[in-house]
């Protein structure tokens, strides 16, 4: 065992790990943090979407221990205050319906407006193409994402 | 799920540590740089090792460099590093495609273009660009160095001329002046495999330049056809009759992503397309 520390969501947080144990395991396991979620588990669906580094990763491809010093948020970061616009939005919009793939459409977009806070349709479906949902045929959630970034939007 | 075989973790600081545990390991470790491939390989037990090398850490893999004549893309260099470089999109065009056609952000975000030819399997999309590219491997063990060109670089699906001491340290790749572009074959957009591919390079003085990925065990050059074009003016008829020699230059399978006829069909197609928008490129216009 190896002890970790790392930045959890703006906490410091230690963590003893083995060199075999994955990020998603160790977030959802021994830290606490439930939003990433396991779907494939080889890296397809995006549900164990996190920030690392701000950053978008696939917890489920990361070993827990490579990210000894670094910085990672998850959904509970992100909404640490109080809900996002984004967050707001697909809420109000009833974007979801079993909401497994919420995380990961969730940190997908947070990464997307920091770069690039008014995407128009085109940057917004690539930027979530690597989100599978198996409810919505996608359309409520690429509308959420456009009328939360659209220039201009208040809340 | 965790992975079931144990290993040690090992995160050197620099090139020259690296290259001592490489050789005191002898063969019984693997590097680690994205994961995105190796991870998978070891849940699955595709792959198995007793020691991870992780080259995360060394800042001197992890650079873009431009010279006058050549371009060197570290080991630790991320397809969305390729993406956000200006410079890159402009000096290698196809490889900068290609390179957004790589999956999904999620994976870009960790995956290398130097793993993505260790890993070496057979749609990978970064192989076509390399190859008009003639872009040679920077490769280092503990006694020294050498330069592997892509061309001899893959020995089969999944397997490298790379020996178990060996790191490389990037990829070198010549400027030219160039149009061109990759295009790629796959179900849906996000995560999907290549296909079928074709990088397309063409310049000023009418050289022709194709390699494919996914329609043959290895990623290769098209020769016939290079030389079949070679130096002649692209027009409908031409393309037709370049188009019918694509069949005999690859050897695609038929397999869970597509058909082998399929995989032919779109080749033609997507050959035709490509140098079309190409030529377009070349002149200046907007594909």
């Amino acid at each position: 065992m190896k002890k970790i520390t790392l930045k959890l969501n703006n906490e410091l947080r230690s963590v003893y790990v083995e060199p075999e144990e994955i990020l998603l395991d160790v977030l959802r396991e021994k830290l606490g943090v439930k939003s990433p979620k396991c779907g494939c588990d080889r890296g397809d669906c995006g549900a164990c979407a996190v920030l690392l580094n701000g950053k978008s990763v696939r917890s489920c491809l990361v070993l827990a221990i490579e990210t000894d010093g670094q910085e990672i948020i998850t959904v509970e970061g992100i909404s640490k205050d109080g809900l996002s616009k984004v967050q707001n939005t697909l809420l109000d919009k009833n974007a979801f319906q079993c909401g497994f793939c919420a995380p990961g459409m969730i940190i997908s977009t947070t990464e997307l407006i920091e770069k690039n806070p008014h995407p128009n349709l085109e940057e917004i479906k690539e930027a979530l193409s690597g989100n599978l949902c198996r409810c919505t045929g996608y359309l409520p959630i690429l509308e959420s994402v456009q009328e939360a970034t659209e220039e201009g939007h208040h809340e | 799920m965790a992975i079931i075989n144990d290993f040690e973790y090992h995160k050197p600081k620099d090139i020259n540590e690296t290259l001592h545990l490489l050789a005191e390991l002898n063969g019984k470790a693997k590097i680690l740089a994205g994961g995105t491939d190796l991870i998978v390989h070891l849940k699955e037990e595709l792959a198995k090792t007793e020691n991870l090398i992780d080259i995360k850490g060394i800042t001197d893999l992890n650079k873009i460099e431009i010279s006058q004549d050549n371009i060197f893309i570290g080991a630790g260099v991320t397809f969305t590093d390729i993406i956000e470089s200006q410079k890159l999109k402009e000096k290698l065009p196809i490889l900068w495609e290609a390179s957004e056609k790589v999956a999904s952000v999620g994976i870009r975000n960790r995956a290398t273009i130097v793993g993505n030819i260790c890993s070496a399997v057979p749609s990978l999309d970064s192989a076509p660009a390399l190859l008009v590219y003639d872009a040679e491997i920077l490769v280092q063990n503990k006694t020294g160095k050498r330069t592997i060109s892509i061309h001899d670089w893959f020995a089969g699906p999944k397997k490298t001329i790379l020996k178990p001491d060996e790191l490389v340290i990037a990829i070198k790749i010549p400027i030219f002046q160039h149009a061109g572009v990759y295009e790629k074959l796959g179900r849906y957009k996000g995560e999907d495999l290549a296909q079928a591919g074709i990088g397309i390079f063409v310049d000023a003085s009418r050289n022709y330049r194709f390699a494919y990925c996914a329609v043959g065990p290895i990623p290769k050059r098209m020769k016939t056809l290079e030389d079949f074009l070679d130096n002649k003016e692209i027009s409908d008829k031409l393309l037709e009759e370049a188009a019918e020699l694509i069949p005999a230059e690859i050897s695609p399978i038929s397999d869970i992503r597509s058909s082998k006829e399929y995989r032919i069909h779109m080749m033609k197609i997507m050959f035709k397309r490509g140098l079309q928008k190409s030529v377009v490129l070349l002149k200046g216009g907007r594909s």
